[in-house]
């Protein structure tokens, strides 16, 4: 049996440069995934038309799932390249079909596959996602969490800052300030925190102000390609009634 | 802990210290220098949040006896040893295993969402080498959650101004710079050999700079790429590591590679699954007969071969990782077993966990993490059938030498500055990049907790070295660092030279040709004849590395992967030698060093390649080889020179390794022990 092949259609480009297409035949071992076929290409750059080229540009570290790295647009949805398996039994393409392989569009491409992701760091810093801690030293044990608390944070605490909820949301763009909908799932996860609750005001101050969550449209995209199915719409929807609350009532606690 | 020396250099410049690495162990020195008043620049080849402690599963060990077993840290640090096979140094294994639980109890309070019991405490589960309940752990992604603590604290950081001495804010200096996406090609050392700052390379533009830093010091993992496919990141190459070892830091045990027994095969990487699942009660089995074709759940248990359990009554499936994978390998590559004919793998089983709705929904809570990945990357319902696992490489117990200073306990003097230092004067190693706390073996859990505890250690350590180093590096002339990029930049330019007709060499497939070599041959048995074949070609790929084309000839100012690659392959080509050369010369098995002929349980070593002769069935030789190997570089076409060192085993007297039964019973006369070993859940009674 001929080995089987699928076509990777790859979009090329640097920077705010020109972009284009190029065509790459991909022989398949068992269980492959985009990585998989990138790295087989850069071990011989040349197109299906017989071009020689250089080998793709892309982001990848973990290669579990876990880090992010590697979000991707593949047949036009955002997902970790990682974790898109070509064959098998969750493949996306039969023998000899074509995958389209583009960059995130809502961030500056750096090259090919690759984008600059910080302004969701930032976004990051400005709802003071941390905890704010007296110093590394010992100061006996932490506070005590519920396990039913826990099981609520856990999911929120899985996100990886991967990018796949604001490539989906029309809400994030260029035009816009809207942080995203991660940050403002963080922002509960923090806020349920025992000592993180002690700053719950600034991180709904946080989000309350230009580009939070009332710049949410409500497309509930995001939670629908949230690779760690991370509940984000109901995060947003709690934040929304806190924030509501802190508009309401906030004065009487000042 | 206010900083003593001054923030500023005599010029006025903010003296910074560097930290390559934005793993775990970066972080936490990052954090620890912080609270010491000194400004970091962090330097990685990833935004930090994306380094490779998020691949970390199962948890974190901490002797906090939360479950009333009678656990200590005295425990803690013997296992450890033990594990180790006695070749780490125990002054800092001790005062990793006392550090523990209040490093555990600070995770907690940065918001680490461990899993917890019915009261609010944390919760504890099992792992290998330890019949203790003393791993802590959010999910079976411990090491992401932990990670992301970090990172959040170092966020803040980002927005903390520095101050002067007086208290006086200094304009648009922060306690924080991140460069990410930046790769370290060289070191800076000034006439004296003091280690100065560091040359880098903007991975987005190609620009290379160097950076100025009263302290380096390198947090960068681990080298599991030398193997190609592995556990580890793509980018764990060691290449920082490999650029400090060609410019003199000294590299101790690379011969000792953790091949970790439970992953799952795949075409670009081998994905953990978690020492934690048999922590949890899963079972390791292969089908009693040879030919049987059917799926793992219709196979009966009296027709499945648990041969862990069967060869390891005491500790189970829960044996050290060098002896599950060795046991592994010989059950499916020696002896023929396997899930399915022409399936080279062994069942790792969780379904008897989940055999009712809330079984199943308890497991989810506390694997799901590692379940999910099986279910995505395989393919099948982990819950319902058995998964199909083989061993990989995962950890590298050796990395650069580093030095430690004793307190009068014998523990390790916390603030010294021989701490975490490296041969080379103000360069630090920590993390999996050092090679101090796990011997020749790792302790699954143990390798979060070294991270954070040696971040702990080097913080003060290079905070005590920035006090008494003589004079600022932001006082010295700028030629040094102008030199030093300079020189970066001819070797990073002359890498585009590499076009033409006499550069028909492709780098990915030279990585590709080491790593089979390396994956076949250096991994869980060894034999001299195979090493001495891999050292051979070694130099023939080093020949060929000379005649590998750039593939991309882009212009500076450009992202160019393929000529960084280079760079990354032409450290692993050196430290492969390090490795391939340490384990060919030494003759014994320890930890996860391992020649066959050695076995003193296999007399028939000689039917795997290598001939009997003196020494055959030793076993561990403490008498000759009780020592931590160190490779040298000594240019670019000579071999490393490798010498040895003597280990510090001055708090637990080595002896034998046996984990048949407790390892505690086979330690009478230095712990008490419980004598019912029929009880798998008998526990040892703590130190009288």
């Amino acid at each position: 049996m001929a080995q089987e092949t699928v076509i990777l259609k790859v979009k090329r480009g640097s920077g705010t440069g020109e972009s284009s297409w190029e065509e790459f035949s991909v022989p398949l071992s068992p269980n492959s995934n985009v990585i998989s076929c990138l790295m087989e290409i850069r071990k011989n750059p040349v197109t299906t038309g017989g071009q020689k080229t250089t080998p793709v540009a892309w982001d990848s570290c973990c290669l579990e799932e876990v880090c992010g790295a590697c979000t991707m647009v593949v047949n036009g949805r955002a997902r970790q390249a990682c974790s898109t398996m070509i064959n098998g039994p969750h493949g996306i393409a039969k023998n000899g079909e074509t995958i389209t392989i583009e960059p995130m569009t809502k961030f500056p491409r750096v090259r090919d596959l690759v984008v600059d992701r910080s302004k969701m760091f930032d976004a990051l810093k400005r709802v003071k996602a941390w905890i704010q801690i007296d110093g590394s030293h010992e100061l006996g044990v932490g506070p005590r969490v519920s396990p039913k608390d826990q099981e609520i944070m856990y999911p929120l605490s899985r996100c990886m800052t991967c990018g796949c909820c604001v490539e989906s949301c029309p809400n994030y763009n260029d035009h816009s300030p809207f942080i995203g909908p991660f940050a403002i799932s963080l922002v509960r996860m923090y806020n349920m925190h025992p000592s993180g609750k002690m700053h719950a005001g600034e991180r709904l101050d946080s989000i309350m102000s230009e580009g939070g969550i009332a710049d949410c449209g409500k497309a509930q995209n995001c939670v629908k390609v949230c690779p760690k199915a991370i509940p984000l719409t109901e995060s947003i929807a709690v934040m929304g009634r806190e924030t509501l609350k802190r508009a309401l009532f906030g004065w009487l606690f000042k | 802990m206010a900083a003593k020396v001054s923030v500023k250099s005599k010029n006025g410049k903010v003296r910074r210290a560097i930290v390559v690495g934005g793993g775990l162990a970066g972080l936490m020195t990052v954090i620890k220098l912080c609270e010491a008043g000194i400004p970091v620049d962090i330097i990685s080849l990833v935004p930090v949040k994306r380094s490779h402690s998020v691949c970390a599963q199962g948890g974190i060990n901490a002797s906090v006896n939360l479950k009333g077993e009678g656990d200590s840290p005295q425990i803690h640090m013997e296992e450890t040893c033990l594990g180790g096979d006695f070749l780490a140094n125990q002054p800092p294994v001790k005062g990793m295993a006392e550090a523990a639980p209040g490093i555990v109890f600070m995770l907690d309070r940065m918001g680490v969402p461990f899993n917890r019991t019915p009261e609010g405490n944390l919760d504890f589960r099992r792992f290998g080498g330890t019949l203790f309940h003393r791993t802590a752990f959010s999910g079976a992604t411990t090491g992401q959650q932990l990670l992301y603590a970090l990172d959040e604290q170092v966020r803040r950081y980002e927005t903390v101004d520095v101050t002067d001495d007086k208290g006086v804010t200094i304009p648009g200096e922060k306690m924080v710079r991140k460069f990410e996406f930046w790769d370290v090609c060289d070191l800076v050392i000034d006439d004296d050999g003091i280690v100065r700052g560091v040359v880098a390379q903007d991975l987005k533009t190609s620009e290379i700079r160097s950076f100025v830093g009263d302290a380096v010091c390198l947090a960068t993992g681990g080298v599991g790429m030398v193997y190609g496919r592995s556990t580890n990141s793509v980018i764990n190459t060691g290449s920082a590591a490999a650029v400090a070892f060609r410019r003199g830091a000294c590299y101790a045990n690379g011969e000792f590679i953790q091949v970790h027994p439970t992953a799952i095969p795949g075409a670009d990487k081998l994905r953990l699954i978690s020492e934690s699942v048999r922590g949890e009660g899963g079972r390791v089995w292969v089908p009693r007969d040879q030919n049987d074709k059917r799926k793992g759940k219709d196979i009966p248990e009296k027709e499945r071969y648990y041969f862990l359990e069967e060869r390891y009554p005491a500790y189970k499936n829960l044996v050290p990782r060098d002896i599950a994978s060795r046991e592994i390998f010989k059950t499916v590559v020696h002896e023929g077993y396997h899930t399915r004919p022409g399936v080279r793998a062994s069942y790792l089983d969780v379904t008897h966990l989940a055999k009712t709705p809330s079984a199943k929904q308890a497991l989810r809570n506390k694997l799901e993490g590692v379940l999910e990945i099986y279910e995505k990357f395989a393919g099948e319902d982990p819950y319902e059938n058995p998964m199909e696992i083989f061993p990989a490489v995962h950890y590298s117990m050796g990395g650069l030498w580093c030095g430690f200073e004793k307190d009068a306990r014998g523990s390790l003097k916390m603030g010294s500055p021989a701490n975490a230092q490296t041969n080379l004067p103000g360069l630090f190693a920590t993390g999996e990049a050092d090679y101090e706390y796990h011997g020749a073996n790792r302790l699954g859990a143990n390798s979060l907790l070294s991270c954070i505890y040696g971040g702990m250690v080097t913080g003060p350590a290079m905070a005590s070295w920035r006090e008494s180093v003589k004079g600022s590096a932001y006082d010295m002339d700028d030629s040094v660092f102008d030199k030093a990029a300079k020189r970066a930049r001819e070797e990073f330019e002359g890498y585009y030279k590499r076009t033409g007709s006499e550069f028909t060499e492709n780098a990915f497939k030279i990585h590709d040709e080491l790593a089979e070599e390396m994956l076949v041959k250096v991994t869980v048995e060894r034999k001299n004849n195979e090493l001495d074949g891999v050292i051979a070609k070694i130099g023939e790929l080093n020949e060929r590395f000379e005649k590998c084309e750039v593939l991309d000839t882009t212009p500076t100012g450009k992202m160019n992967q393929p000529a960084v690659f280079l760079r990354h392959l032409r450290g692993m080509l050196d430290l492969a030698e390090v490795i391939v050369l340490g384990a060919r010369a030494r003759e014994e098995n320890r930890g996860a060093h391992y020649k066959p002929i050695f076995d003193p349980k296999r007399k028939e070593a000689k039917e795997y390649g290598d001939a009997g002769g003196e020494g055959a069935g030793k076993g561990r030789d403490d008498e000759n080889w009780q020592k931590t190997t160190k490779a040298f570089f000594v240019g670019p076409k000579s071999a490393p020179k490798i010498s040895y060192e003597a280990v510090d085993v001055s708090l637990v007297k080595p002896r034998a390794r046996v984990y048949e039964q407790s390892s505690m019973d086979a330690a009478k006369g230095s712990l008490g022990a419980s004598k019912d070993e029929s009880k798998p859940e008998a526990k040892p009674a703590a130190q009288t």
